[in-house]
């Protein structure tokens, strides 16, 4: 580490990573809802631990994103952050705001909550992962442009490279886009529309450039690659992104009300979409061939490999079956959107985190040449135990999604309602339940890789 | 590929690439903006359309059911539950609403359940005709078959 302000980092990382625990705790409670309607009714209705589980793969992501920008910004810009001060003030308004509107989730009916928030006065409450009272989105925007002025007035103070530049410009955009979150129309369709702004434009948009400038930073230390070479490879990703993701908005703009040349623009633009994921998988396996060091942290190149890999099969892959507007005629709303959500966002968003996490955390522990050889065979056991219990989740999905159209969507007449379908598929929800569990107790094995002793030799 | 492309053509890609794509998307945003008051009969939405559309929201209803295909994957298809439920009539379905969200959380064992939300019989309706207004949004003849 050459800056000491880089170690502001540390506890949004940790953070991110409790929360992690939670959001897959909560994934579990879900999976059981999904085999057996009376687990944990009243208490924790479906949609509560629903909203629970997806506000914190979000407000994780996002601790995660600032601990890694906390992190690089400094050392690539060769200087000490703007203000380390804001940076720990910011994570403690972010952490409470964030455990606040959990808590309140959890505990207060959603319909009080937003009474005695005043959802009335300002409404932008009750759509999918927007359920936060507008009071917190408030506090959103605010810590995220308190991060941004940070973030920022140490870009342009000190070196400006092209991972920093392309960082700050998937920041701004996530901001930017965040603000649709406040417009909340009394035209459902309108309402729909603007949705994907925040949605589809960071998830498929954005969020992919601060992927990439991660990624590219992480590939850069642990392979010793040119800088040049990184560059161009990073420009020509966030290129096809932006390319196909921004247009390719449209496949959310099939079936909802939209004018109907919405069929074509987003089949066409997001049949683009899983080139960038597979040139980050040439990207990351280019970079880790022409290595011209051997790092001793190999657990990192790992999981910089298997993000690639993973977030192409996700978001790639998985998101091609159905974008085309014909298919996505059937498979539209099914247990095969959930599929493609669950490893896109595990492949792209999670591992991209353990990655950085893996590369840096190491180095703020005082141990610069990464974990000891122990410490990384845990993590890489659980490297295997959460990919291996995600694709059983994705392939469970799928099955489900498939067996779901052919009952419920396909048949012209005589179709099975959702009630009667959804009974049926409860083996596949079983299946799904157990990789689920697989996840958590890889991610248990990955944290308990935090606790093994370092070898006295090593330390000295 | 890559070798074939510096690094200043890649950037150049990139800016110009986007600039492309940002524009043909705001041109299209506001193109479909027009558009959708005609395609969702937007001078249909009374206040209680829109009233219902707030039950909507505040009750979290997205949580579990879809509207248009978009929210949870746990419960039905909302948005042609008035052709499903409805029997082409307005009066009944809201009588049928009235009669299925009073009689919640239904008591059947291991089934998947909705909570008691102690609506208003107004707020009922309002629900409703929001339903109703949803029901009849031209969304390209989605889904393929009544059952959502």
């Amino acid at each position: 580490m050459k800056y000491s302000s880089q170690m502001v980092a540390k506890p949004y990382f940790i953070f991110a990573l409790i929360l992690l625990a939670g959001e897959i705790l909560f994934g579990l409670i879900l999976g059981l809802q999904y085999i057996n309607g009376d687990f944990l009714f009243p208490e924790i209705p479906f949609n509560v631990a629903r909203m629970v589980h997806v506000n914190l793969l979000i407000v994780l992501i996002l601790f995660g994103f600032m601990g890694a920008a906390y992190y690089l910004v400094p050392e690539e810009s060769e200087r000490e952050l703007w203000s380390p001060l804001l940076a720990k003030i910011t994570f403690w308004v972010f952490a409470a705001a964030g455990v606040a509107t959990i808590l309140g989730y959890l505990f207060v009916p959603y319909a009080t909550l937003a009474e005695v928030t005043y959802n009335d006065l300002f409404p932008t409450m009750g759509r999918e992962f927007l359920e936060q009272p507008t009071i917190t989105k408030i506090g959103i925007v605010l810590v995220v442009l308190s991060f941004i002025l940070n973030i920022g007035m140490t870009v342009l103070k000190g070196r400006k490279t092209v991972i920093t530049v392309v960082l700050l410009t998937g920041l701004i955009g996530m901001a930017v886009f965040f603000l649709f979150a406040f417009y909340l129309p009394e035209n459902l369709v309108l309402d729909k529309f603007f949705w994907w702004f925040v949605i589809h434009l960071w998830v498929e948009g954005v969020w992919e450039l601060i992927l990439g400038a991660i990624l590219s930073f992480v590939l850069i230390k642990v392979t010793g690659v040119d800088r040049e070479h990184i560059d161009k490879w990073l420009y020509l990703i966030i290129a096809m992104t932006l390319v196909s993701g921004i247009l390719g908005t449209g496949h959310h703009y099939f079936y909802i009300g939209t004018p109907d040349y919405w069929l074509w623009i987003g089949s066409i633009a997001s049949a683009v979409e899983p080139l960038p994921f597979f040139l980050m998988v040439l990207y990351a396996f280019t970079m880790a061939k022409q290595r011209r060091i051997d790092h001793d942290n190999k657990i990192a190149l790992t999981w910089a490999k298997g993000t690639a890999v993973i977030a192409f099969l996700g978001a790639g892959v998985w998101g091609f079956m159905h974008t085309l507007a014909p298919v996505n005629y059937f498979t539209h709303g099914t247990q095969l959107t959930a599929a493609h959500g669950h490893l896109a966002f595990f492949g792209a968003y999670i591992m991209i985190l353990f990655t950085i996490i893996a590369y840096c955390m190491p180095i703020m522990r005082g141990r610069p040449h990464g974990n000891c050889l122990k410490a990384q065979a845990v993590e890489r056991a659980s490297f295997w135990l959460m990919v291996i219990g995600m694709l059983g989740v994705t392939f469970a999905l799928t099955a489900a999604g498939i067996a779901q159209i052919m009952m419920q969507r396909w048949p012209e007449t005589g179709a099975l309602g959702f009630m009667a379908t959804q009974a049926e598929l409860i083996p596949i929800y079983k299946v799904r339940f157990a990789f689920g569990l697989m996840v958590f107790i890889g991610l248990l094995t990955y944290l308990y890789s935090f606790f093994v002793k370092e070898p006295e030799t090593v330390r000295s | 590929m890559a070798d074939r492309i510096t690094k200043n053509m890649a950037r150049n890609i990139y800016f110009g690439g986007s600039l492309f794509a940002i524009l043909v998307f705001v041109g299209l945003t506001f193109d479909t903006v027009q558009k959708v008051p005609e395609l969702s009969n937007d001078d249909q939405i009374t206040h209680s359309v829109a009233s219902g559309k707030n039950l909507w929201e505040v009750n979290n209803c997205v949580g579990c059911h879809t509207i248009m295909g978009e929210g949870a994957y746990y419960a039905p298809e909302l948005a042609n539950v008035f052709d499903r439920r409805g029997n082409a009539n307005e009066e009944y379905f809201k009588s049928y609403l009235q009669a299925w969200m009073a009689a919640q959380p239904l008591p059947n064992n291991g089934r998947r359940k909705m909570p008691q939300f102690n609506l208003t019989e107004e707020q009922v309706n309002d629900l409703a005709d929001f339903l109703i207004w949803t029901s009849r949004i031209d969304d390209n003849d989605w889904p393929p078959n009544i059952e959502g």
